[in-house]
C-alpha cells in the first residue's frame, strides 16, 4: 500500500466525502403509511402521510376498508329491515341513526305528524342519551390521542351507565333496533324514567370532573389550541357539519334550524366554538363544543323526563308503541324524500326514492363523518405528525359511517 | 505451577465478587421491575377508577410473573428486513446503560459496589449512552415508526441531559466532590463540616440534628428549584409521560421498540423501569440525603442515630427511589403528552436558563461560604 503524501492526498480527494458537493445534498420526503392497523386512526382508516421530518406535507386518506354496500343492500331490503343496517353505520350513535331512518320513512309515508307524543319524547330521550354516549367516546379517544389515557377510561365508565339503560330498554348495548318506523319496539320499562333521572344526577358532577382533568389542563390546551384551525369558509365549502362546523363558530344545529320530532318544544342552547382558548375552529374548540353539548343534552333529557313522567307523554295503560307501525311499509310510487337530522357527528341525511314496492328503489346516505373527514388534508398540511393525530381525533370519525 | 496460574487465582476472587454483586443487582432490578409493573397497573387502575389485575394469583400479584413467562416463551423473531446485528444488540445496550448506573449507587454507609471518585460523571455518561441503544433499535428495526421514535428519543435525551446535568452540577459545586458516597455523607449526621439551617450562617448548625434538615434541598434552598428541574428532566430522560414522545403510542405505535417481542422486549421494559428507579435514586442521593434517614435527633430521642445503618440505608434510599417512581406513574396517568417542539421549548427555553441560574447561585454560594 502506497503511503506517499501525494498518493494519500489523491486517495483523500477520491474518497466519498469529497465526491459529494454540499449543494447536491438534499433531504427526501418520507411517505408514512398510517393505518389501517394503527392505534389512532379510530378504526380502519388508512392515511398516506407525506412527511418532511416531523412536518406533515400532505395527507391522503384511503377509505373503503369497512365498506359494506349499505346503499345497495337497502335496495333489496324492506323498509323496516334497513333499520339494523343503519345501526351499523355510526355504531356509536345507533339510536340517532334509527331515529333518522324511521322519521325519514315516516315522512315518505306522510305519517310523521301522527306519531304519539310519548313515542316522540322517548325517541328524543334515546337520541340525546346516545349523543352523550357518543360524545363521551369522542372526548375520551381525543384525550388519548393527545396522550392522556385516564379521561378515556373515565368517559367509558360513564358511558357504561348509558349502555346499561339502553340494554334495559332494547336488549342490546350497541346496535339497538329500538326505534321502528311508526313507533318503537317497546315502551320504556317501568322505572326507566326514574333511573334515567338518577343517571343525570350522577353524571352532572362527572362532567365537571372531566373538565377539571382534561379541558383546561395546560398541556392539553398547548396540544390542541390553535392546532388544525378550520376556517368557517372552508368548513362550509367542504360540507362539514355538527361539532366540526359549530367549532368554527357557526350556530347551525338541525335540531333548531330544521326541527323534527318535539325539538321545537325543548329548550337548549346551540354550542359554538367561541375561541375561549385558542381560535374558533381549532381542535380545542371542537372538543369544547362536544363537552358543552353533553350538558345541553342533559338539559334536553331532563325536559323529556318531565314530559314522560308528568306531561303529555306520561305512561298510560292504553299506550301501544307499535300502534302506528304499518304491517307493510309501501310508500306510493315515485315518492321521494330527503330528510336530515342532527347526529352527534353532524348532519345525517337520507334520500329515499320509492318505486311503489315495499323495498326502496334507491337510498343515499349523506354521512357527516365522510364530509368531515374530507377536510382533514386541508387542515393538516404543515402541522406536525403529533398534530395530525390530534386533528384526526378532533374530527371524530366513525369508519362505519364513512365507508358505509 | 506457573505464575500464570497464580495470577489467575488471584484474579478469580475479585472477578467472582464482581460477578456476584452484578448478579445481585441484576436480580434486584428484575424483581423490582416485576413489582413496579404490577404497581403501575394498580396505580393506573386506581387513578382510572378500575380494579386492575385481580385474577392471576392473590390480588393479581402473579400477573406480571405470568407476563414475563409469556415473553420468555415467545418465539424470537428477527424481522426479515432488519439490520440483524444492530437489532439484536440494541436491547442489551439499553439495559446495560441503565444497569451500570447502579454500580456507583451508594446504598448505605459501606454499601456501594464501586466507590468511584467520578461517580456523578460516570452515571451521567452512561445515562447518555442509553441513547446509542435506542438509536440502534430504531435504525436496526428498519421500520419508519421505530426510526421516528429513535430520532425523537435521541433529540430528547441529549437535550434534557443539559438541564439535568446543570442541576446536578449545582449540587456538585456545593459538595465539592463528584463522589456520590461523599455527597451523601455530607447530608446527614456524619457530616464533617457545620451545616446551617437553610444554609444561612445566622441560623443554628443542624449537623448534629441530622435528618431532613441536613438534606441538600433544605441546606441550600435554591437546590429545591434545581431538584424540580432535575426531576422534570429525568422524566424526559427515561422517556416517561408527559415526555414519552419516543414511544408515543397514539402516534408512533410503540416507537423504537415497535418491532421487538419476547425477551428483547422484556429487556426494554427492564431498562425503562430500571431507569425510572435509577433517576429517582440519583435524585435522592444528590438532593434528598441519599441513604440518610429523614428523622432528626431530637434531644435524647436519637431518631437519626437509631434509623441509620446498612439495612436502614437500603430502606431509606429505596423508599425515596420508589417515591420518585410513584410520582412518575402518577404523572403518566394524569397528563397528556407534549409535542416534540413543545418538549424542546421546555428544555431549552425554560429548564436550561433556570438550571444555569441555579449553577450561578451555587457557584457564588460555594465561593462565599
Amino acid at each position: 500500500m502506497s503511503t506517499s503524501p501525494a498518493a494519500g492526498a489523491a486517495r483523500w480527494a477520491a474518497s466519498d466525502p469529497n465526491r459529494v458537493r454540499l449543494k447536491d445534498l438534499r433531504t427526501e420526503e418520507m411517505v408514512l403509511n398510517m393505518g389501517p392497523q394503527h392505534p389512532s386512526t379510530h378504526g380502519v382508516l388508512r392515511l398516506e402521510v407525506v412527511t418532511d421530518g416531523e412536518i406533515v406535507i400532505d395527507v391522503i386518506p384511503h377509505l373503503g376498508y369497512l365498506h359494506r354496500c349499505f346503499e345497495k343492500h337497502a335496495e333489496s331490503l324492506t323498509y323496516p329491515q334497513v333499520i339494523p343496517y343503519v345501526d351499523r353505520m355510526d355504531y356509536l350513535a345507533a339510536m340517532n341513526n334509527e331515529l333518522a331512518w324511521a322519521v325519514a320513512v315516516e315522512r315518505l309515508l306522510g305519517i310523521e305528524e301522527d306519531i304519539h307524543p310519548r313515542v316522540q319524547y322517548i325517541r328524543v330521550l334515546m337520541a340525546e342519551l346516545n349523543r352523550i354516549a357518543s360524545h363521551l367516546v369522542s372526548i375520551g379517544t381525543f384525550g388519548q390521542d393527545a396522550g392522556a389515557v385516564t379521561p378515556f377510561l373515565w368517559c367509558f365508565r360513564d358511558r357504561e351507565h348509558i349502555l346499561n339503560l339502553f340494554e334495559w330498554a332494547s336488549g342490546a348495548r350497541l346496535l339497538y333496533n329500538y326505534i321502528w318506523i311508526g313507533g318503537l319496539m317497546h315502551d320504556l320499562p317501568v322505572g326507566f324514567e326514574e333511573r334515567c333521572r338518577e343517571f343525570v344526577q350522577y353524571f352532572r358532577p362527572r362532567v365537571r370532573e372531566l373538565n377539571d382533568l382534561l379541558t383546561y389542563n395546560t398541556i392539553f390546551v398547548e396540544r390542541t389550541a390553535n392546532v388544525g384551525v378550520l376556517p368557517l369558509e372552508v368548513a362550509i365549502n367542504y360540507g362539514c357539519s355538527g361539532p366540526m362546523l359549530r367549532g368554527s363558530g357557526l350556530r347551525w344545529d338541525l335540531r333548531r334550524d330544521d326541527p323534527y320530532l318535539v325539538y321545537p318544544d325543548l329548550e337548549f342552547d346551540v354550542c359554538v366554538g367561541r375561541g375561549e382558548v385558542g381560535t374558533p375552529g381549532d381542535c380545542w374548540n371542537r372538543y369544547k363544543v362536544r363537552a358543552e353539548e353533553i350538558e345541553q343534552s342533559l338539559r334536553i333529557i331532563e325536559q323529556c323526563l318531565d314530559q314522560l313522567q308528568r306531561g303529555v307523554a306520561r305512561r298510560t295503560a292504553d299506550f301501544d308503541p307499535q300502534k302506528l307501525c304499518p304491517p307493510r311499509v309501501v310508500p306510493p310510487r315515485g315518492a321521494e324524500v330527503y330528510a336530515r337530522f342532527e347526529n352527534p357527528r353532524g348532519e345525517l341525511g337520507f334520500y329515499i326514492l320509492s318505486d311503489g314496492t315495499e323495498k326502496p328503489f334507491r337510498v343515499k346516505a349523506r354521512s357527516p363523518s365522510f364530509s368531515n373527514l374530507s377536510v382533514l388534508p386541508e387542515i393538516s398540511r404543515g402541522a406536525m405528525l403529533a398534530d395530525l393525530i390530534v386533528i384526526l381525533g378532533s374530527v371524530d370519525i366513525v369508519l362505519g359511517e364513512v365507508d358505509r | 505451577m506457573g505464575s500464570g496460574m497464580e495470577f489467575f487465582i488471584a484474579l478469580l476472587g475479585p472477578v467472582l465478587g464482581v460477578m456476584f454483586v452484578a448478579l445481585l443487582v441484576a436480580s434486584f432490578i428484575a424483581l423490582y421491575t416485576l413489582a413496579a409493573v404490577y404497581a403501575e397497573r394498580k396505580v393506573s387502575a386506581f387513578i382510572q377508577d378500575r380494579v386492575g389485575p385481580l385474577e392471576t394469583g392473590p390480588r393479581g400479584l402473579l400477573q406480571t410473573v405470568a407476563d414475563i413467562l409469556k415473553l420468555l416463551l415467545k418465539e424470537d423473531i428477527v424481522p426479515r428486513m432488519a439490520d440483524k446485528p444492530l437489532w439484536v444488540v440494541a436491547p442489551f445496550v439499553v439495559f446495560s446503560a441503565v444497569f451500570v448506573g447502579y454500580a456507583v449507587m451508594p446504598f448505605g454507609p459501606e454499601l456501594v459496589a464501586a466507590n468511584l471518585n467520578v461517580g456523578v460523571l460516570f452515571i451521567t455518561a452512561f445515562a447518555a449512552f442509553e441513547v446509542a441503544g435506542l438509536l440502534l433499535a430504531g435504525w436496526g428495526s428498519n421500520n419508519k415508526y421505530a426510526l421516528y421514535g429513535a430520532v425523537r428519543s435521541v433529540a430528547q435525551v441529549i437535550s434534557y441531559e443539559i438541564p439535568a446535568g446543570l442541576a446536578v452540577l449545582s449540587v456538585v459545586l456545593l459538595a465539592g466532590t463528584l463522589n456520590l458516597q461523599e455527597i451523601v455523607l455530607q447530608q446527614g449526621i456524619g457530616a464533617s463540616g457545620p451545616r446551617h439551617l437553610f444554609g444561612l450562617p445566622f441560623l443554628p448548625d443542624v449537623s448534629a440534628l441530622g435528618g431532613l434538615f441536613t438534606w441538600n434541598v433544605l441546606a441550600y434552598p435554591h437546590l429545591l428549584i434545581a431538584f424540580a428541574i432535575y426531576f422534570i428532566a429525568s422524566l424526559a430522560e427515561v422517556n416517561r409521560a408527559p415526555f414519552d414522545i419516543p414511544e408515543a403510542e397514539s402516534e408512533l405505535v410503540a416507537g423504537y421498540h415497535t418491532e421487538y417481542g419476547g425477551i428483547k422486549f422484556a429487556f426494554f421494559y427492564l431498562a425503562e423501569y430500571g431507569g425510572m428507579l435509577l433517576v429517582g435514586l440519583i435524585g435522592a442521593v444528590l438532593f434528598l440525603g441519599g441513604w440518610h434517614s429523614p428523622l432528626p435527633n431530637l434531644g435524647p430521642v436519637r431518631l437519626a442515630d437509631w434509623t441509620t445503618g446498612p439495612i436502614w440505608g437500603i430502606f431509606w434510599l429505596l423508599l425515596k427511589g420508589f417515591a420518585a417512581v410513584f410520582v412518575h406513574m402518577w404523572a403518566r396517568w394524569t397528563l397528556p403528552r407534549l409535542r416534540v417542539d413543545q418538549l424542546m421549548y421546555l428544555c431549552w427555553k425554560v429548564l436550561t436558563p433556570f438550571a444555569v441560574a441555579m449553577v450561578v447561585v451555587s457557584a457564588f454560594w460555594a465561593s462565599w461560604r
